[in-house]
């Protein structure tokens, strides 16, 4: 039984990233970042953060306060649509080799209808499913502990990189991994390397091959083959454990798509064209994900944050970070569903255990909260966005732009330097 | 009392699926055996039954559910609900109880009942045949039992348990049997009755309620009394005063003698378990015990950490989550700060108070309920499965 909340009569003692009253007096943020770049925050004082706070606070309680059956309804009609959009889309392919005048149609409307279907898996369910969104529901099946994705990557190392990590650190350099994902530039504070003039390539194959990147990057591979000769048996044991996991993973879900349900498909000729299915529809689930998710984060406005400007931050500091680190997406109801509305991706790291049917209407007041305290509210169509982060890819691949020096000859002296490092290992 | 759940152990469940060629020898095992795999690998990284449910919830091999049929009021709070169980269901012996899971305002609320139909699936007492049938009275803050008498619909679909308890009869059939129930722990006995009259040729029944017109069951038991089947003594709040044992002598003067099965509330049961201990026959009494909901909320208290046995004091500022690890429990834990529920672990019985919105969850099934240890303090007491 859940009884109507009352704010417990003393706050103290409470660990202060719970509420937003600190105990000790905050401090007041600085006019420019360590970058130079303005501190878009810098105009609010500590007591007007705590007065976000208190209205985020409230607002999670009166929409939390309100779930009910109309919600329950509805991730379980995603969920029944979904199932029967993937049976349909299988049952489809099973025919996709048959030629109808020279084309194929079965083998295109099922591959149409097994990406949306690997999306909707992907997004609008395992997403928030794993996020908590349903546990309320109390059904053991719908239930963050219990919910396996169809994704290359192990739920429970999902949860840990994605929901731990990069929910509690978003946009801090140096703890956000999500940051573009230790292989991408797409802040000006992030320290350039020689690694990043081939970042446009980086990016491409990263979203081509995004459910695998994922699963490497979930399992802290690159750390790993970086640090492995100083790790200690019991973490390089783990590591193992978790790279068999993901292995397994990776088998079962390819068996599924590459060999078991080609091999029912060959009774109708069909085995070749339902693998190319398979492949393409994996594909396109790739691209569209990474598409919407570099939308989250990256594109041009969003706040980044230094590593010690989260030291102590109270939960209404954290409220104000995530509000400036998260950008969305506008457009279609359609659209909002096929982004797991991640296209609400504010609302979201406000809020990531509210369930997703609730970010479009809460929306509104958030912009509103946020354009009354002169905070910008980061939004667009998908092209103007994902547009903006791949031309970011572009520029950021060379340094930043310093007075007085040509970034050609920054670049020529970089390589010259890692040049000259590499070959003095080798030597040693 | 409250929601009668069943102060009991939780009786083991989900082994109830026979899975496709499991036993069966030769070819036609292997067979089936290899389509079950393929099956599998088509599923994954859901199981089959997952796409199988959405055809029929309640094929055999299917967790086990049920479809409500027919909710028939009883009396002005109470009502029967008839429920057609899915393939997979096993049957009952009367007097035993069923776990209901049912959703109200889209969440899952499991609770216990006792059957009321008849065993061998024949009609009786306007059961329709193969349907099996709980009664349960609506108690105000009862959120189950409300909704089951006041909302429940035709056609909803419900979670099922199979029947477990062993407030059953014995067999043979005693000879003298007194049955002892007050207001909802008429269902229990009603089973009994509806089942096996015909083989009992001596009981008496005293049974207790606020006022006439809240006895359950009442005309089918003047029936009986009528017809001489069973001696039946109303106890009636209103015109007699609650029972008080020491009347037992002048309402069935040879009840020391007779087997009894007695269902009531809780201080009824204390009471008559001094009562027969005293008068040397505690092996005679038979108790069905429904608990009424456990904590009352507070404001701190005790953490109990069962399987490792480790039990704390932390106040009411204090996450579980630290309290368990500041003792030596292994926890698991995450962002700390509840958004990312890695923390989450089940939690068997007590109340909790969310520290950051002071919200207070009191658990009140038998159905272990998952919850975040990092954001949320003891409230009373609590027991988590770690």
């Amino acid at each position: 039984m859940t009884l109507a909340p009352e704010r417990p009569t003393t706050a103290k003692g409470i660990d202060p990233r719970l509420r937003v009253e600190s105990d000790a007096p905050r401090p007041q943020r600085p006019a420019l970042k360590k970058s130079g770049r303005p501190n878009p925050a810098a105009h609010l004082t500590p007591e007007q953060i705590e007065g976000i706070g208190r209205e985020l606070d409230a607002l999670r309680a009166e929409v939390m306060d309100s779930r009910g059956a109309r919600d329950a309804a509805y991730i379980r009609k995603v969920i029944k649509a979904q199932r029967y959009i993937e049976m349909g889309s299988r049952a489809a392919l099973l025919f996709s080799g048959v030629k109808v005048k020279g084309v194929r149609p079965l083998w295109w409307v099922g591959t149409a209808g097994l990406s949306v279907a690997k999306i909707l898996e992907n997004m609008e369910i395992g997403h928030n499913v794993m996020h908590g969104q349903w546990d309320w529901m109390r059904d053991p099946k719908i239930h963050s502990t219990a919910w396996e994705w169809d994704n290359a990557s192990p739920s429970s190392q999902w949860k840990h990189s994605h929901n731990e990590i990069h929910h509690t650190f978003t946009n801090v350099l140096g703890r956000d991994n999500d940051l573009g994902y230790g292989i991408l530039r797409v802040d000006e504070d992030q320290r350039w390397t020689p690694f990043y003039l081939f970042q446009p390539i980086w990016h491409v194959g990263n979203a081509l091959l995004f459910e695998y990147s994922i699963a490497a990057y979930d399992l802290e591979l690159g750390a790993y083959m970086a640090k492995k000769d100083r790790m200690s048996e019991e973490q390089k044991a783990e590591f193992k454990n978790n790279a068999d996991e993901v292995v397994a993973k990776i088998k079962r879900q390819a068996t599924r798509d590459y060999v078991v349900h080609p091999a029912l498909a060959a009774v109708t000729g069909s085995a070749r064209t339902t693998l190319t299915a398979n492949l393409v529809a994996n594909l396109v689930r790739n691209v569209w994900t990474n598409t919407v998710i570099i939308c989250g984060h990256f594109p041009p406005g969003i706040a980044t944050f230094e590593k010690t400007s989260i030291d102590g931050e109270t939960r209404g500091e954290w409220y104000l970070r995530q509000m400036l680190g998260s950008g969305n997406i506008s457009g279609t109801k359609a659209m909002h569903v096929m982004t797991g509305n991640l296209s609400h991706q504010i609302e979201h790291h406000l809020f990531p255990d509210m369930p997703s049917n609730r970010y479009a209407e809460i929306a509104p007041r958030i912009r509103d909260l946020m354009e009354r305290h002169d905070l910008p509210y980061v939004t667009g169509s998908l092209w103007k966005q994902a547009g903006s982060v791949y031309w970011k890819v572009v520029e950021l691949s060379l340094p930043n732009k310093v007075e007085g020096r040509r970034r050609r000859d920054i670049v020529k002296l970089e390589l010259t330097k890692a040049w000259r490092k590499k070959k003095r290992a080798r030597r040693a | 009392m409250t929601a009668p759940s069943i102060d009991r152990a939780t009786p083991d469940r989900g082994a109830t699926r026979p899975r496709l060629g499991a036993h069966a020898p030769g070819p036609l095992g292997g067979l089936a055996r290899g389509a079950r795999k393929v099956a599998e690998a088509l599923a994954t990284p859901l199981v089959p039954a997952d796409y199988l449910d959405l055809f029929d919830p309640m094929r055999a091999g299917a967790d086990l559910r049920g479809r409500i049929v027919e909710v028939r009021p009883e009396t002005a709070d109470a009502a029967t609900v008839v429920i057609r169980p899915g393939r997979g269901w096993r049957g009952h012996v009367p007097g035993q109880y069923i776990r209901i899971g049912i959703e109200i305002d889209g969440v899952r609320h499991w609770r216990a009942y006792s059957l009321t139909h008849r065993a061998d699936g024949s009609p009786a007492a306007g059961i329709p045949a193969g349907c099996i049938a709980i009664t349960t009275k609506a108690i105000p803050d009862g959120k189950v039992s409300s909704h089951l008498v006041r909302h429940a619909a035709p056609g909803t679909l419900v979670m099922l348990d199979q029947a477990t308890g062993d407030f059953t009869l014995t067999s043979p059939a005693p000879a003298k049997v007194l049955f002892l129930t007050a207001g909802s722990g008429i269902t229990p006995v009603m089973g009994m009755l509806r089942n096996h009259l015909p083989e009992l040729t001596d009981v008496a029944h005293v049974h207790c309620a606020p006022t006439e017109g809240d006895v359950i069951f009442r005309h089918e038991l003047t029936g009986h009394h009528d017809s001489g089947r069973i001696a039946l003594t109303l106890n009636l709040d209103d015109v007699h005063g609650v029972l008080d044992l020491a009347r037992l002598d002048g309402m069935v003067p040879d009840w020391r003698e007779r087997e009894t099965w007695l269902c009531g509330p809780t201080p009824l049961l204390d009471a008559a378990e001094k009562h027969w201990a005293n008068a040397g026959v505690p092996d005679r009494l038979h108790v069905e015990r429904f608990r009424p909901s456990v904590v009352e909320p507070g404001e701190g208290g005790t953490v109990t950490f069962a399987r490792t046995g480790r039990v704390v004091d932390a106040d009411g500022s204090t996450a579980i989550l630290d309290a368990g690890e500041e003792s030596g429990v292994v926890m698991p834990s995450g962002c700390r700060m509840g958004i990312c529920f890695g923390c989450v672990v089940p939690m068997r019985s007590g109340a909790i108070r969310d520290l950051r919105t002071g919200e207070v969850t009191v658990h009140e099934s038998d159905e272990p309920l998952p919850v975040q240890t990092c954001v949320n303090a003891v409230a009373g007491a609590c027991e988590i499965d770690l």
